[in-house]
């Protein structure tokens, strides 16, 4: 007894204390990256004005008015939002289909899902920007679409395959005796009972393509330049301007992180793999 | 109407054939059990009807129309499930309205049947529930009030009262005896349970191994074993299957007595050994007796004010009228 309730309790603060520390250190560069973007560049780098310094607005005043800031945020939410979409309608059939009627294929072509993401992008960079230049389409909302959405297909389907293989096959064969066709069944019964897992999906999803760089800033110029590429656009040729860079990158993470505070409920348990009861 | 006709279905999953090609009729509003130990394929056969799996060969109709091909939302039949398979996310009301919504029936005559059936199964006080504030006797009404909605041509039953305790079981078994009685439609049900089977079958289909052992009422089963298997499947305690000189003397290899043929006797019998533990259930008792040498132990059905101490010496006489006589093929002969 004396043994467990003393383990209990040295447990009762040390964790806390552990997971706070991890906290703080996660979090500290995105404090830090804040409190620059309030300083001037030439505060940003002046060791003395490290903590005090006078605050300024004024990098994120010439973000707006210089950079036209608003054209690049809309972009990423234009096609992060499509992304995850698409991502959707593709992957509840798919992940559906391998759940409910398993052929022995299933788990390889699960596996060579994942295999896709083990792919070096870079090893694909020169023929995808050759063929959206060929086909017109480089630096077009419906390319960045179309890879945000493909890259993160895997992950969606995955993360819905597990959702869905917790509803009990017996559901989805009552509906059938009930007089439920196959778009029925999805309607009716597997997107009511896996919502929280399809949310959690979208939510990741979404938050993936709003953080991919590698492919908005090569694949696109301006017309399609996500926030990711107002950022990677900030380094400039003369050096770099930290409290200039701090102030795009901080609002290029604002709303993910401000989206991902609201959802964090949903966002442990997508990352957890636990949805329906 | 709902008769039921099975020509040469058989089944296999991969190599694994598990269900031989298999022939049978169930009679329109027949109450017909599938009975057989586990792994019998008593389960997949019921499954092959409600078209929940494809059969590898053979034709299934349904009141003469064939439906093999016709994917389960088209057979019209309901299916009660073992886990009672209800929709966690809609209240018993919606529960219930679910197969007449997918119908298109018009919400008046929605929520008139939703009403009649909530009212005959006793679940008025339940209707705005989500299954998950239930019992297992509750949810499987509501799972049974589901499949009555739907007037369908047959109802097919898996297993339905295995996860209730014993108690709520046989009152369960009572109800679906009531259904059956009052709607008159043919009820298909899997059990592995001989008890369920005898008490609530019209005709009983005995499996084993994919195959059909026997077809008959409770009684012709019990009454004539086609084989070895069905004699000692059906009927509790097992009917005691005597090997040796015994059975020679009836000119069989192996011989059945039910444990209520056998009457008993402090004084003299026909055969004799020593009563092992005896179970005592207030109208009936029933000894297990050891070192007759005709087999492992007997079991013998006396009434209940009999009493003989573990250990005493006991005569045993087989009603020989009764004596179940069976080849070496293990074929009743």
């Amino acid at each position: 007894m004396g043994i467990v309730a003393e383990t209990s309790k040295s447990s009762k603060y040390t964790r806390p204390i552990f997971a706070w520390a991890v906290g703080l250190l996660f979090f500290f560069p995105i404090f830090w990256m804040v409190l620059t973007s309030f300083k001037t560049d030439a505060d940003a780098v002046k060791p003395e004005n490290l903590i005090f310094f006078t605050p300024t607005l004024e990098n994120y005043l010439n973000m707006t008015a210089n950079y036209d800031y608003w054209r690049f945020a809309q972009n990423s939410v234009i096609t992060s939002v499509f992304a995850t979409l698409f991502a959707l309608v593709v992957g509840i059939p798919c992940a559906y289909a391998m759940a409910f009627n398993p052929s022995r294929a299933t788990k390889d072509v699960l596996m060579w899902m994942l295999s896709t993401k083990m792919l070096p992008a870079a090893a694909v960079l020169y023929p995808m920007t050759f063929l959206m230049k060929g086909l017109g389409l480089f630096d077009t909302k419906f390319v960045i679409i179309l890879v945000l959405c493909l890259i993160n297909l895997p992950i969606v389907i995955w993360m819905l395959f597990t959702y869905f293989k917790e509803i009990p096959k017996d559901i989805i064969e009552a509906a059938q005796m009930d007089g439920v066709n196959t778009w029925g069944e999805v309607r009716e019964i597997l997107v009511p009972l896996a919502w929280g897992g399809i949310v959690s999906t979208a939510l990741l999803c979404f938050i993936f393509c709003w953080n991919e760089a590698y492919w908005t800033v090569r694949l696109t110029t301006t017309d399609a330049a996500t926030l990711s590429k107002l950022i990677e656009g900030n380094r400039a040729p003369e050096g770099l301007f930290f409290g200039r860079l701090s102030a795009v990158s901080a609002a290029a993470v604002g709303p993910i992180v401000v989206l991902g505070w609201f959802c964090q409920k949903q966002l442990v348990q997508g990352l957890t793999f636990g949805a329906v009861k | 109407m709902g008769q039921i006709v099975l020509n040469s279905v058989t089944k296999s999953f991969g190599d694994a054939q598990v269900i031989p090609p298999l022939d049978l009729t169930i009679e329109d509003g027949e109450f017909a059990v599938f009975v057989g130990p586990s792994g019998c394929g008593k389960s997949t056969l019921l499954r092959l009807i409600a078209g929940l799996e494809e059969t590898t060969s053979g034709v299934i109709s349904i009141d003469g129309t064939e439906v093999t091909q016709v994917p389960p939302s088209k057979r019209g039949l309901a299916m009660v499930f073992q886990s009672y398979a209800l929709y966690p996310h809609m209240t018993v009301r919606k529960n219930i309205a679910f197969p007449m919504r997918m119908a298109k029936m018009s919400q008046a005559d929605i929520d008139q049947k939703v009403e009649a059936a909530a009212t005959s199964l006793n679940l008025v006080d339940y209707l705005d529930k989500k299954p998950g504030q239930l019992s297992g006797g509750q949810r499987q009404r509501v799972a049974i009030g589901r499949a009555i909605v739907r007037e369908p041509a047959a109802f097919l039953f898996d297993e339905p009262l295995s996860n209730l305790d014993a108690a709520l079981r046989v009152g369960m078994r009572m109800e679906i005896l009531e259904l059956h009685k009052k709607l008159n439609t043919t009820m298909i049900y899997v059990t592995h349970d001989q008890v369920e089977a005898m008490t609530m079958a019209d005709k009983i289909v005995v499996l084993r191994a994919g195959n059909i052992e026997q077809v008959g009422s409770p009684l012709e089963l019990y009454r004539n074993p086609r084989n070895l298997f069905v004699a000692g499947f059906i009927g509790s305690p097992t009917m005691n299957l005597i090997k040796g000189a015994a059975a020679s003397s009836h000119g069989a290899d192996t011989i059945g007595v039910r444990p209520e043929h056998i009457s008993v006797s402090a004084t003299e019998g026909t055969w004799t050994g020593t009563v092992g533990v005896s179970e005592h259930l207030g109208s009936d008792t029933f000894f297990h007796v050891h070192g007759t040498g005709l087999a492992e132990s007997i079991t013998v059905r006396a009434g209940g004010e009999v009493d003989f101490k573990y250990g005493e010496t006991i005569h045993l006489t087989p009603r020989d009228d009764t004596v179940h006589r069976f080849g070496a093929d293990g074929l009743r002969l």
